[in-house]
């Protein structure tokens, strides 16, 4: 079991390299360059030269990737080639954000998707089932932006509870940000909880129709005990990959909403950091995200791992 | 390669097998409903010159901002344009460029999921390692630094997706075709002298065709949600064409003036992503895939 973590963990680091190795040399070939982008369209080309100097942007490639993975071990990831201010604060400050909201949703997302899909599973084909199903049916269908643009409608327009954007600029303390993280939570909690509850109504009618949740039936075990003791457990083992994906999914999905609601975080400033071919800031929006990936993947091994035991013994050779 | 061989071509699909696959599908209530809904909006965005004699780019400030009439029956936006007639061109938009770019993201992720699995060893580690590190990166961030890179533009959009979900499709498919690989029809090609191309095109790909087509039919809805959330954003079509993404961003600032404007887009858009889903579901059933096993690849 060890070696066989070492080794996922191996490729997980490895995974993450090639990911930001990949990005870099794609930025590269983006046309024009920080300095263009600083300087405007009116820059003289000696101006944007010396700017190039300047910014380190001359130097070839491979040597500059190799001189930013040095720093980046050592915590340092450079500067932001817009403001000139530390890339790792700017993008700690947007990923505290970018947490809360992600937290927010994920906690509640998750257990209510759980929820549902069990009670779906469990009254398969009766009304609750049919309309839990048809609601995550069509939250599957819809983008995030469409989510986001409705609940606006309902909850700013219509019934003005909460604020439609956010007005906090990017250093807006938690407290400042918190009565407008719950829009945006809604719109990502409806397309994250669309899959998992899917996923969980169609595990839990697997394990229903199992021979040991018969003989636990036949046993003559109390309804909850069954429900908790022996369906849940089943049922929580395949739903765990896909809410490890959808974690991972997140980090992607936010920038829609993020960007819709003008909420300070990580999707924000992924979309302006493009925008203006920051390439400091891309690569470490690139690692954070992809480092997401793979520990959601390990997470969701992991505790595979713990839940089933037929897979704690090395499995025969195939 | 050597030259094609005469020999017998293996049995592509049981005679009947396509009838049978339909009568299952339509048996199925919501898989017919799911294709009914997709051929609606095929037959609504082929018939649109037809159905409506509005141009859809055309600006008219005079008839700007209408509600729902006898003459613009869904209202028009700001410019005057009509909105059923944008929200009609607004689907061959949408299904031109999402159709494309799933069937080219399907095609380019089997092949090299059958290259990956047919050599195996070090270039089957390296794809699967590259292909792996793309899907660490975010959707949108790949494709914001593909746009960013190309341009805009329809094709542009297409290798954006590509980029994004040919990891994913070969990921599926390599593990289906690994598990042809070692059955005797195989061993008996390799025997007759024939090369990887011939081979995995006449033996592997007809026996796997089943999972590369609820592959598409999965992948289509979500090609459709993420081009139009890139339209959205501004990244993906640009003004003025008709399509659903940039209609919501467009309009979404007059909800309270002009609903419908915003209104009619979302609604196409969710008409054509559930009635892919259904089918998608259909289509997995009847032809006998675990489409949440394909969901996790």
């Amino acid at each position: 079991m060890l070696t066989f973590f070492a080794k996922r963990i191996g490729w997980s680091v490895f995974t993450v390299l090639l990911a930001t190795v990949l990005v870099f040399s794609a930025i590269q070939s983006l046309p024009g360059d920080a300095a263009s982008q600083i300087l405007g369209q009116n820059a003289t080309p000696s101006a944007v030269a010396t700017m190039r100097q300047q910014l380190g942007l001359d130097d070839p490639p491979v040597s500059r990737f190799v001189s930013w993975l040095g720093n980046a071990l050592q915590g340092n990831f450079g500067n932001s080639l817009v403001s000139g201010g530390s890339v790792g604060a700017e993008v700690g400050s947007a990923l505290i954000n970018t947490s809360l909201l992600a937290g927010i949703t994920i906690v509640i997302g998750v257990l209510l998707s759980l929820v549902l899909g069990l009670v779906a599973g469990l009254t398969r084909d009766r009304w609750p089932d049919i309309s839990i199903s048809t609601l995550a049916l069509v939250g599957m269908s819809v983008p995030e932006f469409v989510v986001a643009t409705v609940l606006v409608l309902l909850f700013s327009i219509y019934i003005p509870l909460f604020p439609a954007v956010v007005i906090a600029g990017q250093n807006a303390s938690v407290a400042e940000i918190l009565p407008s993280v719950w829009l945006p939570a809604g719109a990502l909690i409806c397309v994250l909880a669309a899959y998992i509850i899917r996923m969980m109504r169609t595990s839990v009618i697997d394990v229903m129709d199992s021979e040991f949740v018969r003989t636990a039936i036949l046993k003559g075990n109390s309804t909850p005990r069954i429900v908790f003791k022996h369906i849940l457990p089943s049922a929580m083992l395949p739903t765990l990959n896909v809410i490890a994906m959808n974690v991972a999914w997140l980090v992607g999905g936010v920038v829609v909403v993020e960007s819709i609601f003008n909420y300070p975080g990580i999707g924000t400033l992924m979309i302006r950091s493009v925008q203006t071919r920051d390439l400091p800031a891309i690569l470490l929006i690139t690692v954070m995200s992809a480092l997401t990936y793979v520990v959601c993947n390990l997470l969701a091994d992991f505790a595979a791992f713990l839940l089933n035991p037929r897979l704690r013994y090395p499995r025969s050779a195939k | 390669m050597s030259a094609t061989t005469t020999t017998a071509a293996p049995a592509f699909t049981a005679p009947g097998s396509f009838g049978r696959v339909v009568r299952s599908i339509l048996k199925s209530r919501t898989a017919t409903f799911g294709f009914a809904l997709v051929i609606l909006n095929i037959l609504l965005a082929l018939l649109a010159p037809v159905l409506t004699s509005f141009d859809p780019i055309a600006t008219d400030a005079m008839n700007a901002l209408q509600e729902s009439s006898g003459e613009h029956l869904l209202g028009t936006d700001a410019l005057g344009r009509d909105t059923l007639t944008r929200t009609l061109f607004g689907g061959q938009y949408a299904l031109a460029i999402s159709f494309t770019a799933t069937a080219l993201t399907v095609l380019l992720g089997s092949v090299i999921a059958g290259i990956a699995a047919y050599r195996g060893g070090i270039v089957d580690d390296i794809i699967t390692r590259v292909l792996d590190s793309v899907l660490a990166v975010p959707a949108i961030l790949s494709m914001l630094v593909v746009v960013t890179i190309f341009g805009t533009g329809p094709w542009v959009i297409i290798l954006a997706v590509m980029v994004v979900y040919t990891g994913g499709v070969t990921r599926i498919v390599r593990a289906t075709v690994m598990d042809v690989l070692p059955k005797d029809y195989i061993t008996a090609a390799k025997a007759r002298g024939e090369g990887m191309f011939s081979i995995l095109a006449r033996e592997v790909f007809p026996n796997v065709l089943d999972i590369i087509l609820v592959e598409f039919a999965m992948r289509a809805s979500w090609v459709v949600l993420l081009i139009s959330s890139l339209s959205f954003l501004g990244f993906g079509a640009s003004p003025p064409t008709p399509d659903w993404g940039l209609m919501v961003a467009e309009n979404r600032n007059l909800m309270s003036v002009v609903p419908l404007a915003t209104l009619s887009p979302i609604v196409a858009l969710a008409t054509l992503i559930v009635g892919l889903n259904l089918a998608a579901d259909g289509l997995a059933k009847s032809l006998g895939v675990d489409r949440m096993k394909e969901v996790l690849g």
